[in-house]
């Protein structure tokens, strides 16, 4: 760093430390944060200038918090981006009074290519914590989509989709026995062609299912067992016993319509004619 | 149990990943990085989904006898073969009988006893460490074929 731009440097870091209060203060004003949260990010941009270091691992450190609990809030990047930019506004206004102007000139335009760095840092960080939140929202979703549908008189079904955790896991077999004593049905589809791995838990899970379904005087097939599941589920050693499993819901719903009665035909594959036998 | 062939120098420090295993949110979670990581290192999709549910089982494992843990997830290499090694540790209370706890259907909580002993069929390198009072810490590799 050349002789000048070293005492513009100290020169902004005089300021910045006697006009400490007034600068936060002003800055908390126009960037509508707390005086508290941006005194920190003020102390620690203090400690790095004070001891000639170039590294605002501290303070980048502090606009990421900062920039990602905005993020959570609902603020817009650029809203985060403009807070940081603030700084520079607040200490204009103390350069502005200075009188020594030449060297807190000098020492301002180094100072605004800094926060200018650190303001597009949050950007960064604003993005990556978006990201985040919006997986963890889908996650979510995903806990709340899991209907239990009927099928048919007497067949209701579930679709699960998506990674089973034990909470979620419960939750639905849960609202699936429910449904057996609101509906009367007798038989019970599982599918789980959308669940990318089925663990001991899971496994436990299902098995409990259908052990409870059968008291309640329902029969419950799983279906929807692709080919990287069952090699996964033999290798663990689960067993599924009796339990009736096909590899398909189509072929899980002909088999339900068989044990209730209702004759399915089939018309070359191109379509299935179903009639009810019993009424 | 273990293989003993020295990997130090075929691995990729660049592409270790750590997580912390705290809820079973995590153990979701854990599950997605080996997936994406398994994806990267072109297993197939049946040795993705075994190596995902070995991790399933380890993860969870740290969790409820431990109370938590540490996964990490790195990618190796053996000649032109690419794998997938997983290391489990925890500072729980270890396991006294570790051919016991490797048997299956023996388990001393609510399980099917199937996780342990499961994991070791699920991959190709499978290492227990475990001591009373010293915690536990597993190791499986999953081999690109
Ligand atoms: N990290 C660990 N720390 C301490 N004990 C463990 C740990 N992992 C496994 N164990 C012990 O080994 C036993 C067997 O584990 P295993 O995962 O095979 O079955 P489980 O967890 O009981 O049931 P599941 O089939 O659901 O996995 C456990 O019941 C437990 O006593
Ligand atoms: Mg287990």
């Amino acid at each position: 760093m050349s002789v000048h731009a070293d005492v513009a440097r100290r020169r902004v870091e005089e300021l910045l430390r006697a006009h400490e209060e007034q600068a936060v203060r002003r800055w908390a004003e126009i960037a509508k944060a707390s005086p508290e949260e941006l005194g920190e990010i003020y102390q620690a941009l203090l400690s790095v200038l004070d001891e000639g270091r170039d590294d605002f691992a501290d303070v980048r450190g502090l606009l990421a918090d900062l920039s990602r609990s905005r993020a959570r809030a609902g603020y817009a990047p650029a809203d985060t981006a403009r807070a940081v930019f603030g700084l520079k506004e607040a200490l204009y206004e103390v350069v502005e009074a200075d009188t020594d102007g030449v060297e807190a000139a000098r020492g301002f335009i180094w100072f605004s290519r800094l926060i200018d760095d650190l303001g597009l840092f949050t950007f960064e960080t604003y993005a990556d914590a978006r990201e985040k939140i919006i997986l963890d929202q889908a996650e979510q979703l995903l806990e709340l989509s899991t209907p239990v549908v009927k099928l048919w008189e007497n067949i209701v079904a579930v679709p699960l989709v998506g990674t089973l955790d034990s909470a979620r896991t419960q939750v639905v077999m849960e609202k699936l026995l429910q449904t057996l004593v609101d509906t009367g049905a007798e038989h019970a589809v599982i599918d789980i062609t959308g669940v990318p791995a089925v663990d001991t838990q899971v496994a436990q899970h299902l098995l409990k299912t259908v052990v409870a379904a059968r008291l309640m005087g329902a029969e419950c097939i799983i279906s929807g067992i692709r080919p990287q599941i069952a090699h996964t589920i033999v290798t663990l050693g689960i067993e599924f016993g009796d339990i009736v499993t096909k590899a398909s819901l189509a072929d899980a719903l002909a088999h339900a319509f068989r044990r209730s009665g209702f004759q399915v035909s089939g018309g070359g594959g191109a379509h299935v004619a179903i009639r009810a036998e019993r009424v | 149990m273990s293989d003993d062939r020295n990997m130090a120098d075929d691995r990729n420090m660049a592409d270790d990943q750590n997580m912390a295993i705290a809820s079973s949110a995590d153990v979701v979670g854990v599950r997605r990085l080996v997936r994406s990581v398994a994806l990267e290192v072109g297993l197939s999709l049946v040795d993705q989904t075994k190596i995902v549910t070995a991790a399933s089982e380890l993860a969870r494992n740290a969790l409820v006898y431990a109370g938590g843990g540490d996964v990490r997830v790195e990618t190796v290499r053996n000649g032109a073969r690419r794998g997938l090694k997983l290391t489990v540790s925890d500072d729980g209370p270890g396991i006294p009988d570790i051919d016991q706890a490797l048997s299956d259907g023996w388990t001393t909580g609510t399980g099917l006893g199937l996780g342990l002993g499961g994991s070791r069929r699920l991959v190709d390198e499978f290492d227990l460490a475990s001591a009373p009072g010293k915690g536990t810490t597993v190791t499986v590799t999953k081999w690109a074929r």
